[in-house]
């Protein structure tokens, strides 16, 4: 059965949106590769929300649940894929760039041998079934990439497919995942869960970020509120996790995360490069500085030179006032 | 116990990059070419365990250009105690696969039980090395390393992970990735510049190393570029001075912009 496998990863009764957002993608792309269109949900107690998936596109949809699998760690389902791989012969399995997506098809490619396309931001027809758009620093440069053999291994940037509703209906097929003991080496002994409700920089589709001109630590709560009222992620830039302002997992940039969210909104952030390598294919860019000088005036789609401390609380009330 | 450490040579992470549209390859003769960023933090973990007498060696392992022993020198500054570089002609082009099994293969001569890897490189940013070279190597491994403890034949690592901070205890041999929350890499001393020029720095061809050149470069590769281009560049937008509605006119902009 050749064609499509997106691998969709469980999140609480649901799914990471950038799952979906894939399966959304690929249901245009499944002409060019043929077969139906599959999906992977491997876990701990996710039978239940397998059929979701229809509704976005998937036609057979493979569940595996298995204690090992919602560990967190990629190894389980590295067997579990290698072995659907086996018995489906897909021509192409994409995976959404979350950490866990990242670790299962490096390792998965690894032992299939396959090439692997990180950082996707599209996936088109083309060359033996799909070629892939990844920008190179930054976006400076965008390159197109296709495979020499197969499966064709994809990771897909979160928020480069707009997740929609197809109304279809999958057919559920149960796995009897065989782990094996290699992949069991790794174990997790505890868990402590992140904040409830907190978004993921990556998968964020609003990112409200904070750099040097915020002076001190505390004052990341102006930006907090504003993330708060838009339903966004906070970010920071290097200078402020330097400074121990806020923690690495949310510094932007050349040495932090490369996000592409709808909405990017810098505060007191001078736009170094170092900085707009990480955040210049946002869709569109806020910039709110004092000095009128600022690199990020220059590649801003929106940018007003002020106060933070005065415009970022209006904006957080302005906000929430048209929310209520 | 043996300490290795994957190490990298990128271009200057303040310099604007290319790529050559030709090759589809990194420019790799123009600007500064420094040590990634990331692997400071794994040389640096690396050698806080030898320091606290958990390890006895710490050895750098790298694939690249000959020209890249200048920039992975600093590793040695800091304190590792030699470095394989494996430069061939044949290795360029060499994707995440390819990497991993030359990666491999001098980790499978050198002995060493634990390897560690920055989490990704600042120049290709896919952060899947530690995870192919796990599974090319047929050790256990894992990615994300907020903090690391070596005891008696096992790796304890908090990792980061998607949803939150997760304990994870793996046998050694094992490769890890480490955040850099792990720690904070020191700047080399005077002495540690000095020193460095002196240690053991191996450049091997990859018959030296006894890697199967099929498996590496371009004859390796599972992937192919097909063409380079350069979008335009972003352009500036609309830039106002706040005059006390600077908040209202973003408000505004989103509003057309139908983002809220």
């Amino acid at each position: 059965m050749p064609g499509i496998l997106v691998v969709a990863e469980p999140q609480g009764s649901g799914f990471r949106r950038v799952g979906l957002e894939i399966l959304s993608k690929a249901r245009e792309l499944k002409d060019s590769t043929g077969g139906p269109l599959a999906a992977y949900v491997g876990g701990s107690g996710v039978a239940d929300q397998a059929a979701q998936l229809g509704a976005y596109g998937a036609e057979k949809v493979f569940v595996a649940d298995h204690e090992a699998l919602g560990s967190g760690l990629a190894a389980p389902h590295v067997d579990v894929l290698a072995q659907l791989q086996a018995e489906n012969d897909f021509s192409a399995i994409l995976f959404g760039g979350t950490s866990q997506g990242r670790d299962t098809a490096a390792a998965l490619a690894a032992r299939l041998g396959a090439g692997l396309n990180s950082d996707s931001t599209d996936l088109a027809p083309g060359g033996s079934g799909l070629q892939a758009t990844r920008p190179a620093f930054g976006g400076q440069n965008l390159v197109q990439s296709t495979w020499t053999g197969g499966p064709q291994i994809a990771l897909v940037r979160p928020n480069s497919f707009q997740a929609s509703e197809s109304g279809g209906s999958a057919e559920v097929v149960a796995v009897t995942p065989a782990i094996s003991d290699d992949a069991l080496r790794a174990k997790v002994t505890a868990r402590k869960p992140a904040e409830e409700g907190k978004i993921s920089l990556e998968e964020a589709s609003i990112i409200v970020s904070g750099g040097r001109g915020l002076g001190a630590p505390e004052n990341f709560a102006v930006v907090e509120a504003l993330a708060a009222s838009l339903g966004a992620a906070v970010g920071a830039s290097r200078a402020a996790v330097d400074a121990g302002w806020y923690p690495h997992p949310n510094q932007v940039g050349q040495t932090g995360k490369t996000v592409s969210p709808n909405l990017y909104i810098a505060c007191g952030i001078s736009g170094a490069v170092q900085h707009k390598v990480g955040m210049q294919t946002s869709d569109v860019i806020v910039a709110i500085n004092k000095d009128e000088e600022a690199p990020i005036f220059q590649f801003a789609d929106f940018g007003v030179v002020g106060d933070l401390f005065e415009i970022v609380p209006q904006l957080t009330e302005l906000i929430n006032q048209r929310k209520g | 116990m043996k300490i290795a450490v994957c190490v990298k040579e990128v271009p200057d992470t303040t310099a604007e990059k290319r790529i050559d549209p030709g090759t589809g390859r990194l420019v790799r003769d123009e600007g500064d070419r420094m040590l990634n960023e990331f692997d400071k933090y794994a040389v640096e973990e690396a050698v806080r365990l030898k320091e606290a007498g958990a390890a006895d060696e710490v050895i750098l392992i790298s694939l690249g250009p000959e020209k890249a022993v200048e920039s992975l020198r600093q590793a040695l500054a800091m304190g590792a105690d030699s470095l394989v570089l494996v430069s061939d002609p044949a290795a360029a082009g060499s994707d995440y696969l390819g990497t991993a099994n030359a990666l491999a293969k001098v980790l499978d001569d050198s002995g060493a039980e634990l390897v560690l890897l920055g989490s990704e490189a600042t120049d290709a940013r896919s952060g899947v090395m530690a995870a192919a070279l796990g599974e090319v190597s047929g050790r256990a491994w894992v990615t994300a390393a907020n903090s690391l403890a070596v005891s008696g034949g096992s790796v304890t690592v908090d990792r980061q992970s998607d949803d939150g901070v997760d304990t994870v205890e793996l046998p050694l041999p094992a490769v890890v990735s480490v955040t850099k929350a792990i720690n904070e890499p020191r700047y080399p001393s005077l002495k540690g510049i000095m020193g460095a020029k002196k240690k053991p720095q191996e450049v091997k061809s990859l018959a030296d190393a006894g890697i199967d050149a099929s498996k590496v470069g371009e004859a390796g590769a599972g992937t192919k570029v097909l063409s380079v281009e350069t979008p335009p560049a972003r352009q500036a937008g609309q830039v106002v001075k706040d005059e006390g509605n600077g908040a209202q006119q973003i408000l505004d902009f989103l509003i057309e912009k139908k983002i809220v």
